[in-house]
């Protein structure tokens, strides 16, 4: 039995914001299919009394202490943009015209 | 005989005593590189005039009796997916073909208190996503002791150019092996630190409960003074830890009398190549000999890891790779009407196969209906893998086994499947899911091609695995072997 559909592999690669063609998608569920296989193996561990590990380290609520500073200058920051306008990042218009 | 056959702590009396300057060494890396670097293709950019420029200033300083500190005038390699102010940082990926970074990682500002010289950026798998450096978007680099195999990876190109010579020392970033399985294939010495012992500021997240930043060195004395000037707490990474940096070279004694050494047999047995095997039991022997002991333990869920750390770090590297959408900064695709779309074709036309695979993975396994039946299941599986370590600990000083099943392997060979690939790291994984430090030494060499021993330690004792690592490399040759190029 296929654990993962190529419809699923599609609504997946929707919400990951990842175009992908009907070829990609049969191929990404071919070897999607195969991982998610073996990692069924873990099924065979009764866990039910284990609790998940987050973070390795005994480390709680880790502050420090609020102090102003200067921000990075708004030339930096606009350096790597693709696209920018007036100090601002630029992007297709989202309102209808 | 290169320059970078010295160690570092020789090569700092030679500066101090005016016999050598700091453009020699820098020198005698771009010299390498222009020899080698077009058979290996370990550099995706070089920073040959900034580290002029600095090599100058430093030997300003030099002559003026102003140099201080043991690293002072170190040329150095850094992997590509940690960023470098006004040096182009990639992460080996289309999408950051361009990337100017704005700021310097904490290592690179610790390094620049240090006062090595960087001199480039190395080759790596796609956003560390890999075990060979066929992933990198811009270039395949080529094992140093062999040109038809891979150097392994990711920090492929951070292992190669040490082993070739071209820099004395470099930095990598380990998630699942990525430090300790391409300092095996290339025979050079690689650490993964403990979780929290170097800051991950300014590392490109791939799995931020896995990655850590560590060194890679021809001999584990380099090593230890390397992660000594790298560690330490910072402000800017909450998950650094605050636990003091010893003073890690001190504890290269080379008196390992008495140490307990666990040996777990599910990392002699099946999927290990036989010349792998004896290389380390034959280091086993040679530790004995120095007055330790040996016994065989068990890990047992060790055959859990792999598929327990492809559910987790593809879950963490779906919600880090989020950010590049084609906005703020990276390639964005030319064939866009709307916003979506944008997203969606400059993360498509942007990231290679193996990222995009990950980051479907990842997303499934957080996809409503099935977090609890792989992203938190693995994550409990992750506490079983982690008291495992913890349970042989109690008893032991160190564990040993081999980095990797098998040396390194043809290019090509494991490409088309991603399954055979992953099967490369299964030695290596679960030191990142314990989240303890290990190392990766040469032990030997099979058809010419180098083998690595891993010492793996308790959190926070890297001192013990740099003392065990030493006394091995200081009774066995492996590591004065050079590739000829």
């Amino acid at each position: 039995m296929s654990r993962i559909s190529t419809e699923q592999v599609k609504h997946v690669a929707n919400l990951a914001r990842l175009a992908i063609t009907e070829q990609e998608a049969e191929k990404f569920t071919k070897q999607l299919d195969a991982i998610i296989t073996f990692a069924e193996q873990l099924n065979e561990l009764d866990t039910d009394n284990v609790k998940p590990t987050y973070h390795v380290l005994d480390m709680k609520n880790v502050l420090r202490e609020d102090i102003p500073q200067l921000g990075l200058p708004q030339e930096e920051v606009l350096k790597n943009a693709p696209e920018h306008q007036d100090g601002q990042f630029k992007v297709p218009s989202i309102l209808g015209e | 005989m290169s320059l970078f056959d010295h160690k570092v702590s020789d090569l700092h009396e030679l500066l101090h005593k005016k016999e050598l300057k700091v453009s020699d060494l820098v020198d005698e890396s771009y010299k390498r590189i222009a020899e080698v670097d077009d058979k290996v293709q370990a550099f995706l950019t070089l920073n040959e005039e900034q580290a002029r420029q600095t090599a100058k200033v430093l030997d300003e300083k030099l002559s003026s009796g102003n140099a201080e500190g043991l690293l002072f005038g170190m040329p150095i390699g850094i992997k590509d997916n940690i960023v470098t102010k006004g040096l182009r940082t990639t992460c080996a990926s289309k999408i950051l073909e361009n990337f100017d970074p704005i700021y310097d990682a904490t290592v690179v500002q610790k390094l620049q208190k240090a006062e090595t010289v960087t001199i480039g950026k190395l080759n790596m798998d796609e956003f560390a996503m890999g075990s060979s450096n066929e992933n990198s978007h811009f270039q395949k680099t080529y094992n140093p002791w062999n040109l038809d195999r891979v150097p392994g990876g990711s920090s492929g190109g951070s292992a190669a150019s040490v082993a070739a010579g071209e820099v004395l020392f470099s930095l990598g970033s380990d998630t699942g092996g990525s430090i300790r399985q391409p300092a095996a294939f290339c025979g050079v010495v690689g650490m993964k630190p403990t979780y929290g012992r170097v800051s991950r500021f300014g590392l490109v997240a791939f799995a931020s409960s896995l990655d850590q930043i560590g060194p890679i060195t021809r001999t584990v004395e380099d090593n230890a003074y390397l992660l000594e000037a790298i560690s330490g707490l910072d402000p800017m990474d909450s998950t650094s830890a605050n636990v003091d940096v010893p003073n890690f070279t001190k504890s290269l004694t080379g008196d390992v009398k008495g140490l307990k050494i666990a040996v777990p047999k599910e990392y002699l047995g099946e999927g290990v190549n036989e010349s792998v095997r004896q290389s380390v039991l034959d280091a086993l022997k040679v530790l004995e000999g120095l007055g330790a002991v040996w016994e065989e333990v068990s890990l047992p869920h060790s055959k859990y890891a792999l598929a327990t750390y492809y559910l987790l770090s593809s879950s963490e590297a779906s919600a880090n790779l989020a950010r590049f959408d084609g906005v703020r900064y990276g390639y964005r695709s030319p064939n866009a009407e709307t916003l979506l779309d944008l997203y969606k074709n400059t993360r498509a036309e942007g990231f290679g196969d193996e990222v995009k695979r990950r980051i479907m993975l990842g997303t499934f396994a957080l996809s409503s209906g099935y977090y609890d039946a792989y992203y938190k299941k693995a994550q409990k599986v992750r506490t079983l893998i982690k008291q495992d370590f913890e349970k042989v600990f109690e008893h032991y000083d160190v564990i040993i086994g081999p980095t990797t099943p098998t040396p390194a392997f043809k290019i090509g060979e494991n490409i088309d499947d991603p399954m055979t690939m992953y099967v490369n790291d299964i030695l290596t994984i679960p030191v990142n899911l314990a989240g303890v430090p290990g190392i990766s030494v040469p032990c030997g060499f099979d058809g010419g091609l180098p083998l690595g021993l891993q010492i793996i330690g308790k959190h926070f004792d890297e001192a013990c695995v740099y003392r065990v690592a030493h006394a091995f490399e200081q009774a066995t040759d492996y590591h004065t072997q050079k590739p000829q190029l």
